[in-house]
């Protein structure tokens, strides 16, 4: 034992200082190229086809034609709009696991109004109501859980996992009131011949409005958590409550405040979802997305660009996978692990960002000559 | 003498990141002695007693244990080499008892021999003058308890060279003694003792020899037979500084704070503070001193509003030219809305005077971001605010936007009680302000407490070092178990009878209990 015990050992990890940000970027590049090799090396092992091939599919599936380029923008506006809801409340260390429920009862708020209101009304008015009520409605389920969580700190993950189930069963109930045709336990396209309550096309894009609002709630989320007192407010009572008090911040306030809002533009996420995008309702409308949307706003530390980017990557990934499935006979299972591999890599190159390797060098027996 | 050394370091240097933390240091301990390692904070004498009990491993260097060669990589080769290092932060479970923590991670067989545990307990306990309940739970321990534990379990995995960090930084007098009469006897036994340390008189007291770091070189070594505190203080700090705090004459007394009966609860219900009374002056710095845990902290954060006192409470606070005001039964949002100038350091820095993650400017405008009516929060004016603290303070940083928790523990101090000051206070309160800080940043703590002094601001000093307390404060509030246990003058009363106080009531009181 005291023989081995002489030899350095062969690694040795220390905490590193800041990083210059092209260092940074560079290890992430490193991160997401070496991503792309293992993934090839495996594709190539386990199925025999060429990963360029397949890398190239993904691309073409995403982007291979105006439509599909617009349709993964779309996907990528929900994802973000939902990622930049769920920002403020994980930054102040709530952990809103509840933005499929907020989403859902959004959707249901903008559906509503489009089956009752947009045939008797003009559009202009009609959305900015399906507007308002979505945020309502998504604030309203945010609101449950942070007076419960300010009074009485009951736990908030489960809190807000569970009023998820509660909004699917509204969802339920809402769907098989509207269902059309009758007996289909489906919405169908709501208002197909005159569109009403749908969003309108903008320069000639159907989703250019999506763009807009999800890029504008974005940019204001951007600014208000980096600018605005409130968002200091929330900085602060995430790190310690304690200090927050100490400081003579509300806490009770700033949670119910900060959850309100998340809830907000969660729910707003779902008025897009119904109104400009799928023009339905179903339980599927948030589809997972308030999960992703969580790595999106952890992996993204909570700054609304680098969303942008995560969110992208996310999409892309999820719209090239559904392709290679169909176009190369490949099961959902490969895109679900392409996308874990580029995942995992991302994920490690924060470690490396963070911390600093050592190897054992050769230094020890020179000297000792 | 070769045969004599228990441990040799050679040439060793640690660095994380930018900071050298231990610059080619080279450090002897011999069999069977005390030896004191003295410097500043941030001096590196935590880094270089980590290295050798397996915390960090060492950038380059070598570490020879009895004569031979050795990589220590884990706490666990350091205790193959009976290397125990006793941390200041106790690593127990606090709901296990003795004996199950001293065998906790040990590979034993599959029973738990909880009575062979308990005869070796007792075994090392009577050799060396320990006191310890085997099956006494950690939570109902007292810290002199906890490291009494600490120590035992190190000696119950066979360590013979014992590295003591800080160990007197949480104990009183009393109990400072049992364990140097403790570490005498471990010594007679022919174990390696280190003690970590900046307190002079116990180098003095308990040492055989003394090594010093400075900034993370070595300086030299002496026996302490041969050496006085100054010519230590001289090589801790690197220049002649005399150990002398001001304290001008208090001018211009006013009453500031009359607290009257204040009884505060925890969340279980026990009394933490009961019928406490006391007036603090404008013009005067008021020490409170007491055990820790005596209701220190509970009473300054019931004055600040985050403790909810009982009924019958008062405190009222007499603002320079303004009403009184009562403060019991308002929060802090309520003081500060209502104008009310006060300024307090509390003891827990990161868990609540400042954010860690956070940089310079957003911690300085923690106190103030508030003013104004614009949504938007106001950086500029915080950022020249730091930047004066940053020049009047001397705070050692990279620059402002730097997260708090890389920079010192001296620094982050600077920073927090440069903040509290700047806000120009009537009433300043701080909690043990100058612990874990070096003498140079201690005295420029206690320059600034001085100064606020002489403007008319009211000061309250909790201390733990009864000599600074009684160098520093014109009267002193002595709390025992969540009582006033008396309130003397500091410039007459002598050390031992605040000590007395204490640790035990006055007679009167004492009956009532």
């Amino acid at each position: 034992m005291s023989k081995a015990k002489k030899h350095e050992p062969l690694v040795h990890i220390t905490k590193r200082g800041t990083l210059p940000l092209w260092h940074n970027l560079a290890i992430r590049a490193i991160g997401l190229a070496a991503a792309l090799v293992v993934c090839a090396i495996v594709l190539y092992a386990l199925t025999g086809l060429n990963p360029l091939k397949i890398y190239g599919a993904m691309f073409k599936g995403a982007f291979g034609s105006a439509r599909r380029v617009w349709t993964t923008i779309r996907e990528i506006m929900m994802l973000l709009c939902i990622g930049v809801g769920l920002a403020p409340a994980f930054k102040m260390r709530f952990w809103n696991i509840g933005g499929e429920g907020q989403v859902l009862v959004g959707g249901v708020a903008a559906a509503a109004c489009m089956i009752y209101l947009a045939p008797n009304m003009p559009l202009a008015p009609v959305l900015l109501i399906m507007f308002v009520l979505s945020a309502l409605a998504g604030a309203i389920w945010g609101l449950i859980p942070a007076v419960f969580k300010a009074r009485w700190n009951t736990n908030e993950t489960l809190f807000t996992l569970m009023m998820n189930y509660i909004a699917l069963q509204i969802t339920s109930f809402c769907v098989s009131k509207w269902e059309n045709p009758y007996g289909s336990n489906t919405v169908g396209i709501i208002n197909p011949t005159t569109n009403a309550g749908w969003f309108p096309s903008i320069f000639g894009q159907q989703y250019m409005l999506n763009v807009i609002i999800v890029m504008l709630i974005a940019v204001a989320m951007y600014l208000y958590l980096k600018y605005s007192k409130q968002g200091f407010e929330i900085a602060v009572v995430g790190e310690s409550t304690n200090t927050a008090r100490y400081a003579a911040i509300n806490v009770k306030r700033v949670i119910i405040r900060t959850v309100m809002i998340s809830g907000a533009i969660c729910g707003i996420a779902g008025f897009i979802a119904v109104a400009g995008a799928g023009h339905t309702i179903s339980t599927s409308t948030a589809g997972g997305r308030g999960f992703t949307a969580i790595i999106v706003a952890w992996l993204s530390k909570f700054n609304s660009f680098i969303m942008l980017g995560v969110s992208s990557l996310l999409v892309f990934l999820q719209r090239g996978a559904s392709e290679i499935a169909s176009q190369f006979d490949l099961n959902d299972f490969v895109s679900e692990m392409i996308k874990g591999m580029i995942l995992f890599f991302i994920l490690g190159s924060e470690f490396f960002i963070n911390f600093k390797v050592h190897f054992r060098t050769a230094r020890k027996e020179t000297e000792n000559k | 003498m070769e045969a004599n050394l228990a441990v040799r370091m050679v040439n060793i240097t640690k660095t994380f990141s930018h900071v050298v933390a231990n610059n080619n240091i080279t450090l002897e301990i011999r069999r069977g002695e005390i030896l004191s390692l003295l410097g500043e904070n941030g001096s590196g004498k935590t880094t270089l007693m980590n290295m050798l009990s397996g915390i960090y491993f060492p950038d380059s260097g070598q570490i020879y244990v009895n004569g031979e060669e050795v990589s220590i990589a884990s706490p666990k080769d350091a205790l193959d080499l009976h290397i125990g290092m006793i941390h200041q932060h106790f690593k127990l479970v606090d709901v296990f008892t003795a004996a199950e923590n001293i065998i906790l991670g040990l590979n034993e067989k599959a029973v738990l021999d909880l009575n062979g545990v308990r005869r070796a307990v007792k075994e090392i306990c009577d050799r060396y003058g320990f006191v310890i309940d085997p099956d006494k739970k950690v939570y109902d321990m007292s810290v002199s308890e906890k490291q009494t534990l600490e120590i035992v379990k190190v000696l119950y995995r066979g360590a013979d060279i014992l590295i003591l960090d800080e160990p007197t930084a949480v104990l009183t007098p009393q109990e400072t003694e049992k364990l140097f009469a403790v570490m005498r006897n471990m010594k007679a036994d022919g174990k390696s003792i280190v003690i970590i340390t900046h307190k002079l008189h116990e180098v003095m007291e308990i040492s055989d020899r003394v090594a010093v770091l400075r900034k993370g070189e070595y300086i030299g070594e002496v026996p302490t037979s041969q050496t006085n505190p100054q010519q230590l203080t001289d090589m801790m700090v690197g220049k002649a500084t005399t150990l002398n705090i001001g304290r001008p004459e208090p001018n211009g007394l006013t009453e500031r704070l009359i607290v009257k009966n204040l009884t505060v609860k925890d969340a279980d219900g026990v009394k933490k503070l009961s019928n406490v009374s006391f007036t603090a002056y404008g013009g005067e710095i008021l020490g409170i001193a007491g055990i820790s845990g005596s209701g220190q902290r509970e009473l300054l954060e019931a004055i600040a509003g985050l403790q909810d006192p009982e009924e019958g409470s008062s405190i009222m606070f007499i603002p320079p030219d303004k009403e009184a005001s009562e403060l019991v039964g308002r929060d802090p949002e309520d003081i500060y809305k209502s104008g009310v100038g006060l300024a307090f350091v509390p003891e827990d820095r990161f868990g609540m005077g400042l954010v860690g993650s956070m940089d310079l400017v957003d911690n300085i405008m923690l106190r103030s971001y508030k003013s104004g009516k614009s949504p938007i929060a106001d950086r500029k004016h915080p950022r020249e605010r730091a930047n004066k603290i940053v020049e009047d303070l001397e705070v050692v940083t990279p620059g402002l936007g730097t997260p708090l928790r890389r920079l010192s523990g001296g620094n982050v101090q600077k920073i927090l009680v440069g903040r509290e000051i700047a806000a120009e206070p009537s009433l300043l309160m701080t909690a043990y302000a100058v612990r874990g800080l070096d003498i140079n940043t201690s005295y420029t703590i206690y320059h600034l407490l001085n100064e606020q002094k002489a403007k008319g601001a009211a000061v309250i000093y909790v201390g733990e070092d009864l000599d600074v307390l009684l160098e520093l404060c014109d009267r002193i509030v002595v709390l025992c178990a969540g009582r006033v246990s008396g309130i003397v003058n500091g410039r007459s009363t002598r050390k031992e009878e605040v000590g007395l106080l204490m640790t035990r009531l006055s007679g009167k009181e004492n009956a009532n209990e």
